[in-house]
């Protein structure tokens, strides 16, 4: 047990009411762990996260990373196709997985004293998994009615597909997480397995173990199942290519007769949250709630839903959790009889005259209220604390970024805010999107 | 007199977890009752309202009324406009959610323990003195026909309102809570008075609360917050039996995956044979990967993403009901796979092994849902709306660990009829006509 006092960082929270307890250790394969306690319900999130999205993906093989988190499900050396899901079912719990651009993450929620046993069964499908052709064959299938369901079957979605595709210019956010149709159709078991013998590692994973569990019982367990796996030295440093200067927007009409209503996107690069440089995705938050937070209390709302009958809907938004340069958006969706043009020129005189004006006082400290009791509702469930953990883990933030970010959020100032609008709101960086049913919509 | 009539603690005991709650039963010195569970250790409060009827009182030709009133709930009260409203919830930090169903109209507040006196005080505002500007009704009612634009172009919603319509006719379940644009477009201010007026009401009102307030402070408050509203509201609709028979519906819709929504008559909740039901479509189609429509239709397949059973039984009428989306190619096999094995259900039943696992995984899964103040809150006024008694939390496993495979597999030949389901399919399906 020495080795592992050695490796072992424990950082605790404040012990206040709004704050998370949070305990970290790195195992020796280099498997980082979080344990979040909270001991109200007997219940327990086991979520592995591995480092790699489909923003890691080869070129050619898009979706490939979403199309091995489905196959994650099957047959290992020593579990049954099926037999992993059917096992959590059996001892009350449930599971599922997700894939992002820069993580896939595995979970079960479950009796906290079923903990080893998903411990178990999510280190065997590390390095274990059985893939077979007919597993593919099948499973490809899945995929691409999922593609289907979320994407080809809503003009709002393949919409979105071509305006982030024309955003990044040379980054793989560009490319849908679940991948373009043409390339999925041909995803094959060399492009599972390779992807999966590379990037399926402990050296490449961070778990977060959240609920009714003791620190040390779970680094104990994990030290057992995960520990014992050897790290991936092949394992390649995490360099995507990245967006060069941008020097001309972009504009897009998408036209589909499943519309049934124009509306317009306006997407901005922007920068994200990275480790020890917070302070601009903190006056990004507040300048997406101060531009279009509220459709009552926001400049866009105000101007184009009260003063004005301009939109029935105006939206800003911003997530700052991202590996790299993320997205600042808008949308509005004009009111009956006014044209996007119209609806366009109003959005873009709000965000003008947001530049030249002051920051109201009271605004700013609205959103400072919020943002902080946000911290304490969100102790409510655990579950999000520890996807929150996770995510950041995974796009290389650290847990004392996570931590130190409610307060970063507190100390931003009305100079913050304008300086990041000044820099982000630049139209060369920017794709405009109308999303129309005909041609004539988009006159 | 304030009354707390029960005080239970409950330990909920499945094969593995033991959820415990201690559910206090309160009432006002008005005669309002609420549930409370009182969870100190996070300094804010989950409150969930209940209304019983909603959107079925809408009266003749002001379909679309109980909608678009709730949606105006938090667009001005007393004497504030909606921008002042919104602003003063922002600055307490408070999140108010008003929403109509077909028979509920909820409520769920949440906010922090430091304001709760200001808070409950806004909230009271909304409930009791709306204030239904003609400016705010007419920007609700576009977002409102907004909306009904966009789901008439929907295949979900396409599927959805051909499948209620055919189902229950001029029942209020037959038609879209948020009225037709003829509907909606007539909808005037004193329509939302009314609406309010009749969807409100202290007879029909179920409460929870949970968080960081005594049971006590509860009951003193509920006065405040809902004493102000009318005792009774106006007769509820009756029953409507499910009149859609067995067979196949195309609606032709350009789109490449083809939506599919199919069901038959169902039993309602406080059938005896409700819970050997509810094991029996655990295996047939409510569960995740292991269910047999997901193991045939997905799993050996590759036909859908997603394919789910449900029983839905509704205040006045009760149905067994699923959904799968297939390519236009295959939605035709998809729902073959689909009408089989409903009737391998039907005529073979669930293994001992199947009716094993429903169990270990129902019993072993129920605890995992208290886990949170405000899901703890929507169970608890959820219980209430169906009669259900607190102690329900601590028997509702005994209830499903009591069916046995003959209770399981008489219920499924009973209620499963294969010929009798209906798929409404929306899309171009393959092969795929609509019968008569």
């Amino acid at each position: 047990m020495k080795r592992l006092l050695a490796g072992l960082a424990m950082i605790f929270a404040a012990h206040t009411a709004t704050a998370e307890e949070v305990t970290t250790y790195t195992l020796d394969n280099g498997m980082e762990v979080v344990v979040i306690e909270d001991h109200r319900a007997p219940v327990v999130v086991h979520m592995l996260w591995y480092k790699v999205g489909s923003a890691d993906e080869p070129v050619g093989a898009s979706g490939v990373a979403h199309f091995l988190e489905h196959l994650l499900f099957k047959a290992t050396d020593v579990l049954e196709s099926g037999e992993f899901s059917a096992t959590v079912a059996r001892n009350g719990g449930n599971d599922n997985a997700f894939t992002s651009y820069d993580y896939t993450a595995y979970f079960q929620r479950i009796a906290a004293d079923r903990l080893e046993l998903m411990m178990q069964m999510e280190s065997n499908r590390m390095n274990n998994l059985q893939m077979t052709p007919e597993d593919i064959a099948t499973e490809r299938n899945v995929v691409l009615e999922e593609r289907n369901q979320r994407t080809e079957n809503s003009p709002n979605a393949l919409a979105r597909e071509q305006f982030i595709a024309a955003l990044y210019q040379n980054h793989r956010y560009g490319v849908p997480i679940i991948g373009w149709k043409h390339e999925m159709e041909q995803l094959d078991l060399d492009d599972t397995q390779a992807f999966y013998d590379l990037y399926y590692a402990p050296n490449n994973a961070v778990l977060v173990v959240a609920g009714d569990v003791v620190p040390d019982d779970v680094l104990a367990l994990a030290e057992k199942y995960y520990g014992v796996i050897p790290a991936e030295d092949q394992l390649p440093e995490r360099i995507r290519p990245q967006e060069p200067p941008q020097r001309a927007e972009r504009r897009i009409t998408y036209v589909d007769p499943r519309v049934s209503q124009p509306f317009l996107i306006r997407n901005y690069l922007a920068p994200e949250r990275d480790p020890g440089a917070q302070d601009e995705a903190a006056a990004l938050v507040y300048l997406a709630e101060l531009l279009g937070g509220s459709s009552f209390t926001s400049d866009l709302g105000q101007a184009l839903q009260f003063d004005t009958q301009t939109a029935i809907y105006t939206n800003a938004s911003y997530s700052g959790s991202s590996l790299d340069t993320t997205a600042f958006s808008f949308a509005v969706v004009p009111a009956e009889g006014v044209t996007l043009s119209a609806a366009e020129a109003a959005m873009d005189q709000v965000i003008a005259d947001f530049i030249t004006s002051d920051i109201d006082a009271a605004r700013m400290e609205s959103i400072r209220t919020q943002l902080r009791a946000s911290q304490i509702y969100a102790l409510d469930d655990v579950s999000g604390i520890a996807r929150r953990y996770g995510a950041a883990l995974t796009q290389s933030l650290t847990v004392e970024d996570v931590q130190a970010w409610p307060d970063i959020l507190q100390t931003v100032t009305p100079e913050d805010i304008k300086a990041v609008a000044a820099k982000v709101l630049n139209r060369d960086q920017s794709v405009t999107g109308w999303v129309v049913s005909s041609e004539e919509e988009a006159m | 007199m304030l009354r707390i009539v029960l005080s239970l603690c409950m330990i909920i005991i499945a094969s593995s977890a033991r959820a415990e709650i201690d559910i206090k039963e309160v009432t006002s010195p008005g005669g309002i009752n609420a549930w409370v569970v009182e969870e100190p250790s996070i300094p804010f409060i989950a409150l969930e309202i209940r209304f019983r009827g909603s959107a079925s009182l809408d009266l003749p030709g002001k379909r679309g009324a109980t909608n678009l009133m709730t949606g105006l709930l938090e667009e001005g009260a007393g004497d504030m406009s909606a921008q002042e409203f919104q602003t003063a919830r922002e600055a307490l930090a408070a999140s108010f959610g008003f929403r109509a169903f077909d028979d509920t109209l909820s409520i769920s507040a949440q906010f922090l323990t430091e304001n709760k006196t200001e808070a409950l005080a806004l909230l009271r505002q909304a409930l009791v003195e709306p204030r239904f500007d003609q400016d705010a009704l007419d920007r609700v009612r576009a977002q409102v026909l907004s909306g009904i634009a966009r789901d008439a172009k929907n295949p979900n919603d396409i599927a959805g309102a051909a499948f209620d319509a055919a189902a229950f006719g001029d029942h209020p379940y037959g038609s879209s809570i948020d009225g037709t644009v003829e509907s909606v477009t007539a909808l005037t201010r004193d329509d939302m008075f009314e609406a309010h007026r009749n969807a409100l009401t202290r007879d029909r009102v179920f409460v929870s609360v949970v968080g960081d307030i005594t049971a006590e402070a509860v009951g003193e408050m509920l006065d405040d917050l809902l004493g102000a509203l009318p005792d009774e509201g106006p007769p509820l609709p009756g029953d409507v039996a499910f009149g859609l028979e067995g067979g196949v519906t195309v609606i032709d819709y350009d789109t490449p995956q083809s939506v599919a929504l199919f069901g038959h008559a169902g039993l309602k909740r406080d059938d005896p044979d409700f819970f050997a039901a509810y094991v029996m479509n655990q295996v047939l189609g409510a569960g995740g990967f292991e269910s047999r429509l997901m193991t045939e239709v997905r799993e050996k397949r590759g036909l859908t993403y997603g394919i789910r059973s449900f029983l839905v039984p509704k205040f006045h009428a009760e149905m067994v009901f699923g959904s799968v989306a297939s390519a236009n190619a295959t939605i035709a096999e998809a729902i073959e796979v689909t009408r089989t094995e409903w009737a391998r259900m039907a005529n073979e039943g669930v293994t001992p092994a199947e009716l094993s696992m429903a169990k270990t995984y129902l019993t072993g899964e129920y605890p995992l849902r208290f886990d949170g103040n405000a899901e703890i809150a929507k169970i608890m006024v959820g219980m209430q709306m169906i009669g259900l008694p607190p102690e329900y939390v601590v028997n509702r496993n005994d209830y499903i660990d009591a069916v046995t495979l003959e209770d399981v597999n008489r219920v499924a030949s009973e209620l499963l009829q294969p010929e009798d389901l209906h798929f409404i399919v929306v899309g171009k399906p393959e092969g795929l006509e609509s019968t008569q």
